[in-house]
């Protein structure tokens, strides 16, 4: 079972959506929790069996789709896609689990399955075209979720979100023909495997264009500045659950897209695009984070937190080096869990209340101290206080790319300041102060279905913080290998400069070892 | 003193003829029980003219094993041309009409489906395309195409409302206009090179090189203005919205498909000879066509507020994407003119067919067209079933993975980026983008709005032909990924044996 386990992952959500249709109304939730339980508990059983000493793919399965354009149904992980696969049907459990939406619930849950299947066959595709197919079907529950379950002006933001990205994505499309034109033209034979386009080295020329040609796909989904504008929309109009997933998996795609397809395929155009882009990672990061500032909505200011971090997270990945990428992938998954649960927790607010102004709130401190404890406890897991999670990726990022340049990592160091500011006032005027408005009086704490959704994601944000290693340790060894890979590809002198040597510099430290015994 | 032709009859070659003739045959035959007894129901003709489709199939099908064996068959004085395009294209004719004729089992009943008159008209313009896709004469080549534009002028008429009369004489008028382009451009071609043989022809303006090239480019002008007719290329498409308006839903998606495979065709041979032997200009003119065909119908589509419209420019806007292969002009982009064509037929039939079923009878009060956005809205609320069916139809025409149009725009795309043609494959990729945000209003207004209605508006003319279609073209376009190989590596040999 363990050889198709990758294929099982993917495809169990989706036949249990289809069997769904008939499954009636009323027990529709138990039977999307159960779905979402069988599905996270075969994700862990996929860690257990993982072998975190191994960098290279695992669990791989192919056979030939079309066998005349060289595409074929190629799945495998590594520590890089492990986690992130993880988080996924983590995150389908806890939503369907702390569904707080009454509204046709069976169709939301059926939507909510056939996004996993894309989700986590984005994250375990080794094809750039099956990657291509689910990365575009992700769009389309999305698309319906925001449209269907989402605020007043929610065909606009739904219609919007799927016009960027599709839009972005057919640029990428190109790329991929153009990159398999080009293994064709090298080898003679046409091939979408990732695996085998990783052997081919381009002329830097190309690399360029085909960088920038992927880029236009990954960076509106990351969203980059100035890519960004689409996200705020279908945050603001998104119901809980839609927010929780687009803020917690949806973005990654994105971000895990630049470290399987951009950087290993293109080095030198990484290398070469390294400063324009962490200079757009650190407005990204220091404009948004404005923007937070001046937001009246506290779901706004979540959202465009997470836009600000998602610079970190870039910034981590273009330092080009192990600590800065393995610090961006656990960024990746740190930010899943406290955004997903910062949306979630503004859910709960939203569904007593019905409103996220936060001049309608004051003081909610003393009225729903649980609450407030773990919005705070989520709050500064954001901002990246030490011993929880985000500060260990936020750390590691950051680290990275200091060895690139000292300047641009003290900006974006300052810009983190900055975030502190935005949520502290956020959290200031929601619950610190007189309760003002009557209604909050009577607010009742979190009740037990919250508890279940909020507890899981606290004990992660701080257990990780603490103790980051069993996550961080196979995501490091994978990395050190696509670094490797990178720096023995690399043809410009500028890139073999700004990518490490990592076989080099393990044999160095193993030498000094030695010497120091 | 005219020597006396001795013709043998082998080497008439007549077997060529058969596909066509078991297609007149059967319109014959049923004009001949129409005579002995009349007033018998259409669900007869239905199933007779399916018949005969299925011997020209079979027919088809036996050719092709010929053509994989001996190659290209020539017949009657090399008018009759049997290579694997032709064969091809025929397949996918006669394929797409087994596609369409189930649809006229409606459950209310339509006056054109009385007369056993359309069925023998459909079954003779079935035979017009073939001669089309079947030969490299000109002649014969518009024998076909007056057969065939003749016939499908009466069955748009049949359909008996003002509109379709409308419909059937616009088109009528531009096709007979058409015809005339393409008759001079055949007379200059004839003029410049004493052939009417395409092959003839090439022949001889490749060896003449420059010295008629002011001939040829006239020729060339005629014809390309001929074939934006046919294939409803902009500026040459203004009758096609208001013919697929006039049309019913079924004959209109018909109208998407067939015949522009056939135009394809001819296209294929005419213009990438003429390229081939080095026409200056027309690359670029054929450029800017497929350019501004696909751009112009999108940005119109855009702003349509009747589905029927909607998908008559998106066809036009297919039609020009498809066009891009006779420009890029490489097996690999043939090849995929024929893929995203047979993809495109399963689910556009499909996407037609489902306008065909919520078709009323009359119009209800307050409502303009057959088929405005507003009389889908909300339908996953009352007929979920029917709304999924539509919505992946719609997401196929936009392009979305894993359905089956996606394979064919991406074969397609793949084409024009080995063939160098890396702008246009930009462009192309943008204007699907563009594309997906009509599809999308159906979708919004079928999936995020509210419903009007119980229901009882969609489904009106279901019966259990219609839904079986229909279902068989979801089932196509969901599975298609499996068909994709096989299809390819037929159509592949069948393209690159006949030398294009």
């Amino acid at each position: 079972m363990l050889d198709h386990i990758l294929s099982i992952l993917i495809f169990f959500p989706s036949v249990a959506a289809v069997l769904g249709f008939v499954v009636s109304k009323e027990g529709f939730r138990a039977y999307g929790i159960t779905v979402a339980t069988i599905e996270f508990a075969l994700s862990l059983w996929l860690w257990y069996a993982y072998d975190a000493g191994v960098s290279g793919m695992q669990f791989m399965e192919e056979f030939s789709l079309i066998e005349q354009f060289g595409i074929s149904y190629l799945l495998g992980i590594d520590g890089i896609s492990l986690f992130i696969i993880v988080l996924s049907a983590f995150f389908t459990l806890l939503g369907i689990v702390s569904l707080t939406e009454t509204r046709r619930v069976k169709e939301l849950i059926i939507t909510l399955l056939f996004l996993e299947m894309t989700m986590i066959g984005v994250f375990a595709a080794l094809d750039a075209i099956l990657f291509y197919v689910f990365w575009e079907l992700s769009l389309v529950p999305m698309l319906y979720i925001i449209g269907a379950w989402g605020g007043p002006k929610r065909i606009y933001a739904s219609v919007k979100f799927f016009l960027y990205t599709f839009a972005g994505s057919l640029v990428m499309l190109i790329g991929m023909l153009f990159m398999a034109y080009f293994y064709h033209e090298a080898t003679g034979n046409w091939s979408f495997s990732i695996l085998e386009w990783y052997r081919l080295i381009l002329p830097e020329s190309f690399q360029l264009w085909l960088f920038v040609a992927f880029f236009f796909g990954f960076a509106i989904k990351v969203p980059m500045f100035p890519f960004h504008t689409w996200l705020p929309y279908a945050h603001g109009q998104a119901p809980t659950i839609g927010s929780v997933i687009l803020a917690a998996i949806l973005l990654k795609m994105g971000t895990y897209a630049f470290v399987r397809f951009s950087l290993p395929l293109f080095p030198d155009a990484s290398a070469f695009f390294m400063f324009p882009i962490a200079v757009i990672a650190i407005i990204m990061i220091v404009y948004t984070a404005m923007v937070a500032y001046a937001q009246e909505d506290v779901k706004q200011v979540v959202a465009y937190s997470s836009v600000s971090h998602m610079g970190v997270i870039i910034l981590g990945t273009f330092a080009l080096n192990v600590e800065g990428i393995s610090g961006s992938i656990f960024l990746m998954i740190a930010h899943g869990v406290v955004s997903g649960a910062l949306f979630l927790l503004v859910g709960v607010i939203y569904d007593r209340r019905h409103t996220k102004m936060m001049d309608q709130f004051g003081g909610l401190a003393s009225v729903m101290p649980r609450y407030a404890t773990v919005f705070g406890i989520m709050m500064m897991a954001s901002v990246g206080m030490p011993l929880t999670i985000n500060f260990v990726g936020e750390f590691l990022s950051l680290l990275g790319f200091y060895q690139q340049s000292h300047m641009l990592t003290l900006l974006a160091g300052l810009a983190i300041i900055v975030g502190a500011i935005y949520m502290l006032a956020a959290y200031k005027k929601m619950f610190f102060g007189e309760v003002t408005i009557d209604e909050n009086k009577k607010l009742k704490d979190l009740n037990k279905t919250e508890y279940m959704g909020l507890i899981p994601l606290t004990i992660i944000t701080i257990w990780l913080g603490i103790y980051p290693k069993p996550v961080l340790e196979p995501i490091n060894n994978s990395v050190e290998s696509i670094v490797q890979l990178m720096h023995d590809k690399a043809i410009t002198e500028d890139a073999k400069a700004k990518i490490p040597n990592v076989r080099e510099i393990k044999q160095g430290h193993t030498i000094s070892h030695g010497e120091a015994h | 003193m005219l020597e006396p032709v001795n013709v043998s009859l082998a080497s008439l070659n007549i077997m060529t003829l058969t596909p066509m003739l078991i297609a007149i045959i059967g319109a014959l035959g049923i004009i001949t029980i129409d005579l002995l007894k009349s007033n018998l129901d259409k669900s007869l003709y239905v199933m007779l003219s399916l018949l005969v489709l299925l011997l020209d199939l079979g027919s088809l099908i036996d050719w092709a094993g010929v053509f994989t064996e001996n190659g290209t068959v020539l017949g009657f004085f090399d008018v009759m041309l049997m290579d694997g395009l032709s064969i091809l294209a025929q397949i996918v004719i006669v394929g797409g009409s087994m596609l369409f004729i189930p649809l006229a089992l409606t459950s209310k009943r339509f006056h054109e489906f009385s007369y056993p008159e359309f069925f023998a008209l459909f079954l003779f313009m079935i035979a017009g395309f073939q001669f089309m896709v079947a030969s490299d004469n000109l002649i014969l080549i518009f024998v076909g195409l007056e057969t065939a534009s003749l016939a499908l002028y009466t069955l748009i008429a049949l359909h008996n409302r003002s509109k379709s009369f409308e419909a059937a004489v616009k088109y009528f008028t531009m096709g007979a206009l058409a015809a005339g382009f393409y008759a001079f451009g055949a007379m200059v071609f004839y003029a410049v090179s004493g052939s009417v043989e395409i092959n003839q022809i090439s022949a001889v303006i490749s060896a003449t090189g420059n010295d008629n090239i002011a001939f040829v480019l006239v020729g060339t002008v005629f014809m390309l203005a001929a074939f934006g007719f046919k294939l409803s290329m902009v500026p040459f498409h203004t009758w096609t919205p208001d013919v697929y308006e006039g049309s019913s839903a079924a004959l209109a998606g018909y109208m998407s498909i067939v015949p522009k495979i056939a135009g394809f065709v001819v296209v294929m041979r005419l213009f990438e000879m003429l390229i081939n032997s080095g026409v200056v200009w027309l690359e670029v003119v054929l450029y800017v066509f497929v350019v501004i065909t696909m751009t112009a119908a999108n940005i119109w589509a855009l702003v349509q507020s009747d589905v029927k419209r909607m998908l008559a420019y998106s066809s036009i806007s297919h039609a020009g994407f498809v066009m891009a292969a006779i420009l890029i002009g490489t097996t690999q982009a043939n090849t995929a003119l024929f893929l995203y064509w047979i993809l495109f037929s399963f689910t556009n039939l499909g996407a037609f067919a489902m306008l065909w079923v919520s078709r009323q009878k009359e119009l209800p009060a307050g409502q303009s067209s057959d088929h405005p956005f507003e009389k889908f809205s909300g339908m996953i609320k009352t007929m979920p079933m029917a709304a999924m069916m539509m919505g992946l139809f719609m997401l196929s025409l936009a392009g979305l993975p894993p359905f089956g149009l996606f394979w064919g725009k991406m074969y397609m795309l793949g084409a024009a980026v080995s063939g160098g043609y890396t702008v246009l494959a930009l462009i192309m990729a943008l204007n699907s983008a563009i594309a997906a945000y009509y599809y999308l209003k159906l979708i919004v207004y079928m999936f995020m709005r509210e419903p009007i209605n119980n229901g009882q508006d969609y489904m009106v003319n279901a019966s259990l032909s219609l839904k079986t279609m229909i279902g068989l073209a979801a089932v196509a376009t969901i599975f298609s990924v499996i068909a994709v190989d096989p299809l390819l590596e037929v159509i592949t040999t069948f393209v690159y044996n006949s030398g294009y």
